[in-house]
């Protein structure tokens, strides 16, 4: 899967979809990194709008992106979290950091 | 009704999709809901990612998924493989604690299946391999008269 990206000013939005997996996580990290270090926006989005499954490899794509906005002085929102990846993303301790946008959230990357 | 299945596939990472959707099929006739059908996808594609990533770390070797369906309702899930094993049960299933941070992994697996699942079992020999059982209990349904 090679993720739709939308570049918004200083704001990057990266639009998931399918299954994320170990296999498929590798393809959306070098998309998303190449953006990132070529644009070095402030704000990456990571819409999960159309993902239908996620394992913790989900969890190792978000934690790194992290770290790699911090890196830049930038920050990370992950939004349109469908309700059954809810758990999973809980799970992680991802929820500490205040990067998952909240259930019923009115989604900021919608504009 | 017990039943059982057997698949064996290299441990390539386009197997991952394969492997979580074959167990899910089988367990469909038991008719589960949505909800457990993605717990037992999510616990499968964790164990599965494992072998592929520390159990045949710098190789392709065979992984082995028998699926047993118990006449109470359950779907036991045992995943093998004849990789490195695991030196430190214990220690690799602390949560966080990873040996592939490089691959970006998030250490979470063991905690994924345990959280996904009833029951997490783990053999290991290393050198030899090791083995997983899930065991995911289904809630029983009435059934229709």
């Amino acid at each position: 899967m090679i993720p739709k990206t939308k570049l918004d000013g200083n704001e990057l939005t990266v639009y998931l979809s399918g299954d994320i997996d170990h296999h498929t996580a590798r393809k959306i990290r070098e998309v998303t990194d190449a953006l990132i270090q070529e644009k070095k926006p402030s704000r990456l989005f990571l819409n999960f709008a159309a993902v239908n499954f996620m394992d913790s490899s989900g969890i190792g794509l978000i934690m790194g992106r992290y770290r790699m906005m911090l890196l830049f002085g930038g920050s990370v929102r992950v939004v349109s979290i469908p309700e059954n990846l809810r758990r999973i993303m809980e799970l992680s301790g991802l929820g500490g950091l205040n990067v998952l946008e909240r259930s019923g959230e009115l989604s900021e990357s919608v504009k | 009704m017990s039943n059982e299945m057997t698949i064996t596939f290299e441990s390539r990472s386009s197997n991952e999709a394969f492997a979580r959707s074959s167990v899910a099929a089988f367990i469909a006739q038991l008719d589960p809901t949505v909800g457990e059908l993605n717990d037992i996808r999510t616990a499968v594609s964790e164990a599965v990612t494992n072998c592929v990533v520390h159990a045949y770390k710098d190789t392709i070797g065979k992984i082995t998924i028998n699926v047993r369906l118990t006449d109470n309702n359950s779907a036991i899930i045992k995943i093998k493989d004849k990789g490195c094993g695991i030196e430190d049960i214990e220690k690799a299933m602390e949560p966080l604690y990873t040996t592939a941070p490089e691959e970006e992994r998030a250490g979470l697996g063991f905690a994924v299946m345990q959280s996904f699942s009833d029951d997490v079992r783990v053999r290991s020999t290393p050198g030899k391999g090791t083995s997983i059982t899930l065991t995911k209990k289904l809630r029983l349904r009435v059934a229709n008269v």
